[in-house]
């Protein structure tokens, strides 16, 4: 189901934790898991609950709580934009305008190829930065303009 | 004074590597406490004559959490830093664990040989991805080098240091809820008491505090505690970080005195972008009530003169609006944060919080009706001190603040239907 890189990954994370509490891991398993697959099916969720042992039930809870797991398929780059208070009064709402006409899409929608998804996040502790989005939970992008922005979207192949 | 305690080298290249730390007498504090076995009560000591306090919002003394540890339990104890700083408008500790991260391991290894324990976890807010990066590569410095693991300086003492990711949940930088995320379950708070201090990580006895707080320490230790209090004021010693968002023209963190003017303040952050004039300011954090320009001008950056003007200090979260800012606007865009954000335990809270986006939202969008500010006003007194976490507080306080001071823009939301501004 997963790469044995992915594996070892996981591997390095149980070992965090004390003797007995594997299920420490499951935040982070669940997110090697979906950085290797891009999203988390009902398969791969049973598949890390087996892993650490934790009833799939346990592990579902877990990645329907916190906001950055993907329960459905998303596309290549999920872009996230912070619309909290900060970034909105530092330009989010033409940024998200923007992107909204570049890719042709809304919020939660995912362009007809499957490159982009755009979605709408809580703050993101950058605040200086605004306004500001996240490729794939991973690569955050400050200080943005349009012009920015369109050379991001342009490395995203 | 800028810089004093946490940012001093900030400036230079590759800050965050172990020898940049070094060069400014890095883990020099950690290893004098340990080898010369310097008292427990002594550092405690310190802490308390420091006037730190929790950097996390809260306030709370941190010489007087630390002596809540029961020292001398035998059994596991854990030590959590707080790093997941997702309350809008905050973004210090992000730069500590970019730019300084060896002071915070510094800081938890001091005080974790004071308390005894010989475990601990860095909680990091899951959209930051680079920093937790970082902040991994950092422990593996302090371990190759000796700073972290067992036997440490040919001692007896041990303390071990992991770093754990967030997935976006706000509620998580509540210390229980916290607690609960690292267990691998759903991030929901606990009733309290019984408090951390007695049953904390996995059952066990754990203090927690936030990235500033033990970040902190070695400065502390080195200087003493009278050194770090004079930096601030009294009541409220030390410099603290303060991030500085919104309509200025140089948005960012900036390490001043407690006790500095807020219009000094502003002023270091560029001040209002050009051509604006100040209208309000969120001093803390979203979660605080906001402050009007004019009273804001006369205050002081620390917990007490915040506090007489009726709002709160938070974790120095300072969101600067200009008089473009439609506060119905404003107000909606949190509310539905807490909204989203609440982890669902209590009624009042989970009903409360979608009750006052409701409203809101629809005033801002010309459907308000005439008792709507009423019920609003209802509806935070009926959340207020009945729930489990501060969420709940959290959501109504900045409603409260806005009626309080702004109730004339919400008036004129519902019977124009449009907005003054
Ligand atoms: C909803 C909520 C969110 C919080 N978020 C944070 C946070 O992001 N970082 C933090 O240090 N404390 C946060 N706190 C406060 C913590 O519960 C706790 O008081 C703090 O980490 C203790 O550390 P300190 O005493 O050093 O401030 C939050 C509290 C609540 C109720
Ligand atoms: S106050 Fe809100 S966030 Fe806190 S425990 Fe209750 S429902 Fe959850």
């Amino acid at each position: 189901m997963l790469s044995p890189e992915s594996l070892a990954k996981i591997d390095k994370e149980i070992a965090k934790y004390p003797a007995g509490q594997k299920q420490s891991a499951v935040m982070a398993a669940l997110r090697i898991a979906q950085d290797e697959l891009g999203w988390l099916s009902s398969d791969t969720l049973e598949f890390v609950a087996g892993y650490l042992g934790m009833a799939p039930v346990a592990v579902y809870e877990v990645a329907s709580f916190y906001n950055m797991y993907e329960l459905a398929p998303v596309g290549k780059y999920k872009i996230t934009v912070c619309t909290n208070l900060s970034c909105t009064l530092m330009g989010a709402d033409s940024i998200s305008a923007h992107l909204k006409s570049r890719l042709g899409i809304g919020f939660g929608e995912t362009t007809a190829d499957g490159r982009f998804t755009l979605k709408e996040g809580e703050c993101m502790g950058a605040c200086g930065d605004g306004p500001l989005f996240l490729v794939n939970n991973k690569r955050m992008c400050g200080c943005l303009s349009s012009e920015k922005v369109d050379q991001i979207l342009a490395e995203l192949k | 004074m800028a810089n004093e305690v946490i940012f001093h080298s900030i400036h230079q290249p590759e800050s965050w590597k172990l020898s940049s730390y070094l060069a400014t007498g890095g883990y020099e504090m950690l290893k004098k406490v340990v080898t010369e076995k310097v008292p427990p009560e002594e550092i405690i000591n310190q802490v308390k004559i420091s006037a730190l306090r929790g950097r996390g919002g809260a306030g709370f003394p941190t010489g007087l959490k630390w002596s809540f540890m029961p020292r001398h339990f035998q059994g596991d104890k854990y030590l959590v830093c707080n790093t997941d700083e997702g309350e809008p408008g905050t973004f210090k500790d992000r730069d500590i664990i970019r730019f300084n991260p060896h002071q915070l391991i510094e800081g938890m290894a001091i005080a974790a040989y004071t308390m005894g324990v010989k475990v601990g976890y860095n909680y990091i807010h899951g959209e930051i991805w680079e920093a937790y990066e970082r902040f991994e590569e950092a422990l593996e410095e302090a371990r190759a080098a000796g700073f972290l693991g067992d036997n440490l300086f040919g001692t007896d003492f041990c303390f071990n240091l992991h770093a754990h990711q967030g997935y976006g949940a706000y509620v998580c930088g509540e210390e229980t809820a916290l607690l609960e995320s690292i267990e691998g379950k759903k991030g929901q708070p606990r009733f309290k008491p019984p408090f951390p201090a007695s049953f904390g990580l996995y059952g066990k006895p754990t203090t927690i505090n936030n990235t500033e707080t033990f970040a902190s320490i070695p400065y502390i230790i080195r200087h003493g505690g009278q050194k770090f209090l004079e930096l601030g004021k009294p009541n409220n010693g030390g410099t603290k970080i303060f991030s500085v968002s919104g309509h200025v023209n140089k948005p960012g963190n900036f390490e001043i005195g407690m006790g500095t003017p807020f219009a000094e303040l502003l002023e270091m952050a560029g001040g209002v972008r050009s051509g604006h004039k100040l209208k309000a300011v969120i001093p803390g954090g979203s979660s605080v009530p906001v402050v009007p320009a004019e009273i804001m001008m006369d205050l002081t950056m620390d917990y007490d003169s915040i506090a007489k003007a009726g709002s709160m200090l938070g974790a120095g979260s300072v969101i600067v609006m200009d008089e473009t800012v439609c506060m119905v606007k404003a107000l909606e865009r949190l509310s539905y944060f807490y909204f989203e954000e609440s982890c669902g335990q209590c009624t009042p809270c989970r009903e409360g919080t979608g009750w006052l986006y409701r409203v809101i939202h629809r005033i801002e969008h010309g459907q308000g009706r005439a008792e709507d500010l009423d019920l609003l006003a209802n509806v935070t007194s009926n959340i207020s001190g009945r729930t489990i976490c501060a969420l709940g507080d959290a959501a109504a306080m900045p409603v409260q603040g806005m009626l309080k001071h702004y109730r004339n823009e919400f008036e004129y939301h519902v019977e124009h239907k449009k907005c003054m501004v």
